[in-house]
């Protein structure tokens, strides 16, 4: 007969997603009118989730481009050999190759060939100088050098010392002293981007709490009945607990959905850039299984918020 | 030190709500186990004040309470429900769950106390149907006369065979031939063992209860003319 009084309430609220989960105990009976809870609060959840989603996207994101140009720039060095005699330029940079090649740590080493670096300035200069003037313009050329561990200081250095020997001309960079304030950037969105998900996690639990304590005041009645028929506030804080897990699952699909739709939209635009450090910053599978669990969390956070709010407001009733 | 059948123990107990004047005043009795008891007095003389500290929705302003052998003064909130489900409760305003059907609030304390769904469809309904609710087992209270309330606020009561029954005006919205009934029904519980305590101002109700106690409250002082409380006499068995 529960059963059948079960099914026949149903049938007059309709179909409801909320449906059942009100219940104290696992019995049939939903503790909490149908529909208190819901309302905004899975919207408010589904927003929640979606700009966490987003803000933590983009974290990793730059944080997967900041260490992929981290690794590619921090192992670099540039050698410039600047002088303006073609001959003279092509022997040194040949020697200090070869004598910079022998160091220790030193793990590759490439001359950037003359039409590289034509093209590097043609952008900035155009291409007819040369036809123009007569005579080419007196670039640098540039020597290339991996080294196997971080461009420390000292390996610089020891780089430095060789490359003047063979000419006063060298003129040694770690490419990541280039690149500095560009991380140093990255590195600020990054935090931002964390400062932003610790935000939205402290309105979430904030929300809940207001959405708990509310939905207390409206059921005070009844909870007081079931305080006096021995429920325990356990049973109480379960029912609330319940109830909003439920809104929280819902709307924390809807948020991560929407964000997903609003992450792979970026990623497209990003990609069309086709600027080396933004295209290190895809996302990778752990960070897609990452964003996967913001709705779970968010549910987890909203249920453990609902029920300390609840045992907490239960304290101070008889 | 407790006395033998003792149940429930009042030892100078006074209530005061907020910082007005006493309306429970100098209560000292003692309610003993499988009696039946009358409360009565006139409108305002605490009868439900008297209960509500009898099913622990209130604690006394002073004095000292045991029940159930513990000391209900410093009894922490953790225990409450425990010896809560041992009360069973009609209240004077009914106070059933409004949302809830006449069977999900009959079954409400059974469900609280952990007891599965098949364990609680039959007592549920053999007891609508003994306060003769069976056609409304559907229905939320909104739809149910006050007579019908109260039925299903008693089958509530009774439902988890409570040690100790407290009623405040059970028959109040009844007809007398159903007021009789639903006293039956307390003699019946109070014959296999549970304690009735019911506050009424129905002077004939007292009559029909042979064995029955009074305690009658005026101006918040239990009058005990006849010294029944202190020494009540043997039971007719
Ligand atoms: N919550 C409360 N706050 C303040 N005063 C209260 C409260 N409840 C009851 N009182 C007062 O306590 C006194 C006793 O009330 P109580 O309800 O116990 O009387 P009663 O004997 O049950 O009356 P009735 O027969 O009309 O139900 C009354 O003067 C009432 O005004
Ligand atoms: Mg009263």
């Amino acid at each position: 007969m529960s059963r059948d009084g079960t099914t026949r309430r149903e049938r007059r609220l309709g179909p409801s997603m909320l449906h059942g989960m009100r219940r104290l105990g696992g019995g049939g009976a939903e503790l909490i009118p149908q529909g208190r809870m819901s309302g905004p609060m899975p919207w408010v959840i589904a927003i929640m989730v979606a700009l966490t989603a987003i803000a933590l996207a983009a974290g990793l994101s730059i944080g997967n481009a900041v260490s992929a140009a981290k690794a590619e720039i921090e192992g670099g060095v540039t050698i410039q050999i600047i002088e303006p005699r073609e001959d003279t330029r092509d022997r040194q940079t040949r020697e200090v190759a070869k004598a910079v090649q022998q160091l220790p740590g030193v793990s590759g080493l490439r001359i950037v060939p003359r039409e590289e670096l034509d093209s590097l300035i043609e952008p900035w200069l155009g291409s007819g100088i040369a036809e123009a003037t007569g005579s080419a313009i007196p670039v640098p050329a540039l020597i290339d050098v991996r080294l196997a561990t971080g461009a420390t200081p000292q390996r610089v250095e020891t780089i430095r010392a060789a490359a003047r020997k063979v000419t006063e001309a060298a003129r040694v960079d770690a490419q990541s002293s280039w690149l500095r304030p560009v991380f140093e950037a990255m590195v600020s969105l990054q935090i931002l981007a964390i400062a932003l998900v610790a935000l939205l996690t402290l309105a979430l639990a904030a929300a809940v709490l207001l959405a708990a304590r509310s939905a207390l005041g409206a059921n005070r009645d009844v909870i007081e009945i079931v305080h006096l028929l021995g429920g325990t506030d356990k049973q109480v804080a379960r029912v609330f607990q319940r109830s909003i897990g439920f809104d929280a699952a819902g709307g924390g699909a809807v948020g991560l959905a929407l964000a997903l739709v609003v992450i792979v939209l970026l990623a497209r635009r990003f990609e069309g850039l086709g600027a080396g450090l933004v295209d290190n910053g895809a996302l990778v599978w752990s960070d897609w299984l990452l964003l996967a669990l913001v709705p779970i969390l968010a549910t987890l956070l909203a249920m453990i918020t609902a029920r300390f709010t609840v045992l907490h407001a239960l304290r101070k009733m008889l | 030190m407790t006395a033998e059948g003792e149940i429930i123990h009042f030892d100078n107990v006074g209530l005061r709500y907020g910082t007005e004047r006493e309306v429970l005043s100098d209560l000292t009795f003692t309610l003993y186990a499988g009696r039946f008891y009358f409360l009565t007095g006139a409108s305002g003389a605490g009868k439900t004040s008297l209960l509500k500290l009898l099913y622990l929705a209130q604690r006394p302003s002073r004095g000292a309470v045991r029940m159930f052998g513990n000391d209900a003064i410093t009894l922490s909130r953790a225990s409450l429900p425990a010896l809560r489900r041992r009360i069973g409760v009609v209240f004077q305003d009914f106070r059933l769950v409004p949302h809830l059907s006449a069977f999900d609030n009959v079954a409400l304390p059974l469900r609280v106390a952990g007891h599965g769904e098949k364990d609680i469809a039959g007592p549920v309904r053999d007891i609508l149907e003994w306060v003769g609710l069976s056609e409304r087992i559907d229905a939320v209270p909104a739809t149910l006369s006050g007579g019908e309330q109260q039925r299903i606020a008693i089958a509530r009561a009774v439902i988890g065979r409570p040690a100790v029954l407290v009623a405040d005006e059970p028959t109040g919205n009844v007809d007398p031939e159903m007021a009789l009934k639903l006293l039956r029904l307390f003699e019946m519980l109070n014959r296999q063992g549970t304690t009735v305590v019911v506050a009424t101002h129905d002077l004939d109700l007292l009559r029909k209860v042979p064995d029955s106690l009074i305690m009658r409250l005026e101006r918040g002082r239990l009058a005990d003319p006849t010294g029944a409380l202190r020494h009540p006499p043997a039971r007719r068995t």
